[in-house]
């Protein structure tokens, strides 16, 4: 039995009415339902207010650098493949700072998943402009507006990411159901999740969000088609769907690295024996 | 009389200038004779000019020797470029139906046509190399037994070995007799055994040996060798390298290995090393054991690629903000890369913090032989562990305040205790914290752990006279070549000694300052423009050096170039 009390973390320290609550909530919600206790969950995080998620709920916590949760989480993944490893990140620390391990892990199909809080704005250092911030975006750092944004959907899925899904902190048990089916999902999941920022995106709102997106899941829509995902990827503006919108079994990184095909690497000893054979073959 | 030899092999890149040297070292070293090799190459995968020297000697060397006796010139420009170097009698082996117009008057020239040999002997003009490898054994006098089994461990049984074994019999059948010399002999020893390697094959050894199970990095020369020893035996042995897609993910993947609980690596090279400073940061703070190897080449930037240089040391002692302890270790010889290893994942564990390893391109690509290692002295300590057994998993902190500074490690998922900690300053249960008196308290807990780790340090080498005029003092990989030039210098009546340091963080400061107070005179010997050890050997001891002899082309410092400075400077 898992409890909610075995997720109650420290108190937050986010703005109140922030869309970090929902996104708290809905975790702990998956990880209750999918009867996932802290101890067997690792829940890596980077630098912003999304990074500082971890400290607010139980598990083991890895809070990284900025722009580097995924790195330590394919390291630990990869070092005890029975942990349920989360990465945890925000806009500015996944699209711009982290740029390039995000392509990697979706090119490698990592088995991970990673919950990017995206507010389009920056909110910890105080409201600069984000790569996910809409076009001409004004904010102290782009006086002029913000140029062209990051579109990570479509990043992920012709990345190969295998599960591509957008939440909205704002319907917290659509983003709970769609947290379980990224943990659920044996592959990279990327969960990019539209999150109001209080503070300082007035323009992206709670209410914006809430008028424009739709759940796919209400639609004739097939996620294992990458074409559809693709146009699907593309839609923002008026309307924004939420949901699975690319989801196929793919093979994953870790299937190619033999070493893994037994018990976790960690725990492993030396094979004495095997390393006398490497000598001989200099000899 | 000693045996003390040398074989160069010359050409360019694509040439074969590798394997013919590989090869002739791999012969030497099975016929029981102790080698030295090193490679010069540049930096591009055709054309230019590379060469491999190969010392063969019947005592122990560690370094190389600037005379050729026997050069496989492969094109006319390693005629060219070496002649001045040859030995008196030194003999010139070419193909002299494809260079021509070759004169000169620095050694007997020994002209064969190793493709024609090839094509009719071996069937294939391709193992015209091994033609030349058949003659250069002819021309010191040795047979053709241990090449013949070299070949066949080289390329297995069957027709491309018989091939290989026929075009070397025909090159050593074509050595007339006038072209051996009697001082360039060089005859059978007794089988010895011994492990001919580079390195970075031996580093990469002590790594699997220490346990090591996952490496992430990211190709770099001349570190790049160790990722392909390691993936090449992830299989067999049961660990995981990973080729990221840059340093900064090598060295935050290993990290996140390491804090789930396995030992774990990377390397690179100096400006790899750049783009890792800021895990080097996150390794301290977080208390996280990693080992990170920096094969140093000449910088800034991208330098000289290829070449050496050891001039990192100043850069990793500083590299990343704030104050936290680190061990900064580099090794000395080839054997010693491989026990440096062992040491540096059980000081990482035992202290939770990152050891950095210095090599540098000459002691990573150079092949010594060097006595089967003995894994029954390999002891592997992962330092203080916490147990659930003994402990409530409830009430664990991963950064407890202890009176040492190290904290019990648990690995999440292994157990029940939650193991937290944060790049931000955290409190001891790894949650971040801005509390003054808590943020004083982990800074000072993890800098108490310099304290165990300083007393770790091995005292610096001494050799040479007890007392003498004159001590050189260097570090890492020059120990052989400064050991060299303390004999040829005694040998001249010199009163001469050296230190060397290997340990080079936390600075054994006392036992330098001790051992330097009785030289009258201190020449710091050093593959970099400045002096870096001299300028931390002041920093910590006051003492200032009377000379620096420095080399900084890319080049490796030599035995004879080191005598021949310091005889400048006056011993």
């Amino acid at each position: 039995m898992v409890a909610r009390s075995d997720y109650a973390g420290l108190k937050p320290a986010w703005c109140p009415g922030c869309g970090n609550f929902g996104i708290l909530n809905a975790l702990n919600r998956a990880l209750i339902d999918m009867k996932i206790k802290p101890h067997q969950v690792l829940l890596v995080s980077g630098i912003g207010q999304a990074g500082k998620l971890p400290h607010y709920t139980r598990g083991n916590v890895f809070n990284s650098l900025h722009g580097r949760p995924i790195p330590p989480a394919i390291g630990a993944k990869i070092a005890n493949s029975e942990l349920t490893v989360i990465a945890i990140s925000g806009d500015g620390d996944a699209y711009g700072e982290g740029g390039n391990h995000f392509l990697h892990a979706c090119r490698r199909n990592h088995d991970i998943t990673y919950l990017v809080h995206n507010n389009q704005v920056y909110g910890l250092t105080k409201g600069q402009a984000s790569p996910t911030s809409d076009v001409g975006f004004i904010t102290k750092t782009t006086p002029y507006g913000a140029a062209s944004p990051v579109n990570p959907i479509a990043v992920a899925i012709v990345s190969g990411a295998s599960f591509v899904g957008r939440g909205f902190a704002g319907d917290i048990d659509h983003l709970a159901n769609l947290i379980r089916n990224g943990i659920s999902h044996r592959g990279f999941a990327l969960i990019d999740i539209l999150q109001p920022c209080v503070s300082f995106n007035h323009k992206n709102t709670f209410q914006w969000y809430k008028e424009r997106v739709y759940k796919l899941e209400g639609e004739k829509y097939n996620p294992s088609d990458k074409r559809a995902a693709l146009e699907k990827a593309l839609e923002w503006g008026d309307k924004i769907p939420i949901g699975i919108i690319y989801e196929e079994d793919l093979p994953i990184y870790e299937d190619q690295l033999p070493a893994l095909s037994r018990e976790p690497l960690v725990g492993r000893g030396v094979d004495v024996a095997k390393v006398e054979i490497l000598f001989t073959q200099f000899l | 009389m000693p045996v003390d030899f040398n074989f160069m092999v010359g050409g360019e890149a694509g040439q074969g200038v590798q394997s013919v040297g590989f090869l002739l070292a791999k012969v030497f070293a099975r016929g029981g004779y102790h080698v030295f090799a090193d490679q010069d190459y540049e930096s591009r995968v055709r054309g230019g000019h590379n060469f491999f020297r190969v010392r063969v000697s019947d005592s122990k060397v560690g370094a190389i020797a600037e005379d050729v006796d026997v050069l496989i010139a492969l094109n006319i420009d390693s005629i060219e470029l070496h002649q001045a170097e040859m030995a008196t009698d030194g003999i010139i082996i070419f193909d002299g139906e494809k260079i021509k117009g070759v004169s000169g008057n620095h050694a007997d020239f020994l002209s064969i046509p190793p493709e024609k040999l090839a094509e009719a002997k071996a069937g294939n003009k391709l193992m015209a190399n091994t033609v030349a490898l058949g003659a250069a054994l002819a021309v010191v006098d040795y047979d053709l037994n241990t090449l013949s089994a070299v070949l066949v461990d080289h390329f297995g049984e069957g027709e491309v070995a018989d091939r290989n074994i026929a075009a070397a019999k025909a090159g050593h059948d074509f050595v007339r007799p006038g072209h051996r010399s009697k001082s360039r002999r060089l005859k059978p020893l007794p089988e010895a055994r011994r492990m001919l390697l580079t390195g970075n094959e031996a580093i990469s050894l002590g790594a699997i040996a220490a346990g090591c199970k996952f490496m992430a990095a990211y190709p770099m020369t001349p570190a790049s060798s160790i990722m392909e020893y390691v993936a090449a035996q992830s299989k067999d042995l049961g660990l995981v390298m990973v080729h990221t897609e840059d340093e900064i993910a090598a060295i935050n993947m290993a990290i996140g290995a390491a804090y789930a609980g396995v030992r774990a690596m990377t390397a690179t090279s100096g400006s790899g090393l750049c783009l890792m400073v800021e895990g080097i940061g996150l390794a301290g703070i977080t208390e996280t054991p990693i080992v990170i190897i920096d094969g140093q080449r000449p910088g800034p930037a991208v330098g000289l690629p290829t070449r050496t240089e050891q001039g990192d040391l100043q850069f990793v002692l500083h590299a990343h903000h704030g104050d936290f302890p680190r061990a900064v270790l580099a090794p000395a010889t080839i054997e010693d890369a491989f026990w440096v290893m062992i040491k540096a994942f059980n000081w990482a564990e035992r202290y939770q913090l990152p050891v950095i390893i210095l090599t540098d391109q000459h002691l990573a690509s150079s092949y010594a032989t060097i006595d089967r290692l003995d894994l029954s002295e390999v002891t592997i300590d992962r330092g203080m562990l916490f147990s659930e057994t003994d402990d409530d998993p409830s009430d664990y902190m991963r950064h407890r305040v202890t009176k040492s500074g190290v904290s019990p490690r648990a690995f999440p998922g292994l157990g029940k205790a939650l193991v937290v900690t944060d790049c931000d300053e955290h409190d001891e249960k790894g949650h971040l914290t801005e509390h003054a008196e808590e943020r004083t308290a982990q800074v000072q807990k993890r800098l108490r752990k310099s304290l165990p780790l300083s007393k770790e340090i091995g005292t610096p080498l001494k050799y040479g006279s007890r007392r003498a005029g004159t001590t050189l003092v260097g570090w890492g990989s020059t120990y052989g070549a400064m050991h060299e030039a303390v004999d040829i210098l005694r040998k001249e009546g010199a009163s001469i000694n050296m230190l060397h340091l290997s340990e080079l963080w936390p600075f054994p400061a006392k036992a330098m300052a001790d051992a330097l107070s009785k030289a009258s005179n201190s020449y710091c010997i050093e593959s970099n423009a400045t002096g870096q050890l001299a300028r931390l050997m002041k920093a910590e001891t006051g003492h200032d050096v009377t000379r620096r002899i420095l080399k900084f082309d890319g080049r490796p410092l030599t035995p004879a170039y080191i005598a021949e400075a310091v005889r400048k400077e006056g011993y």
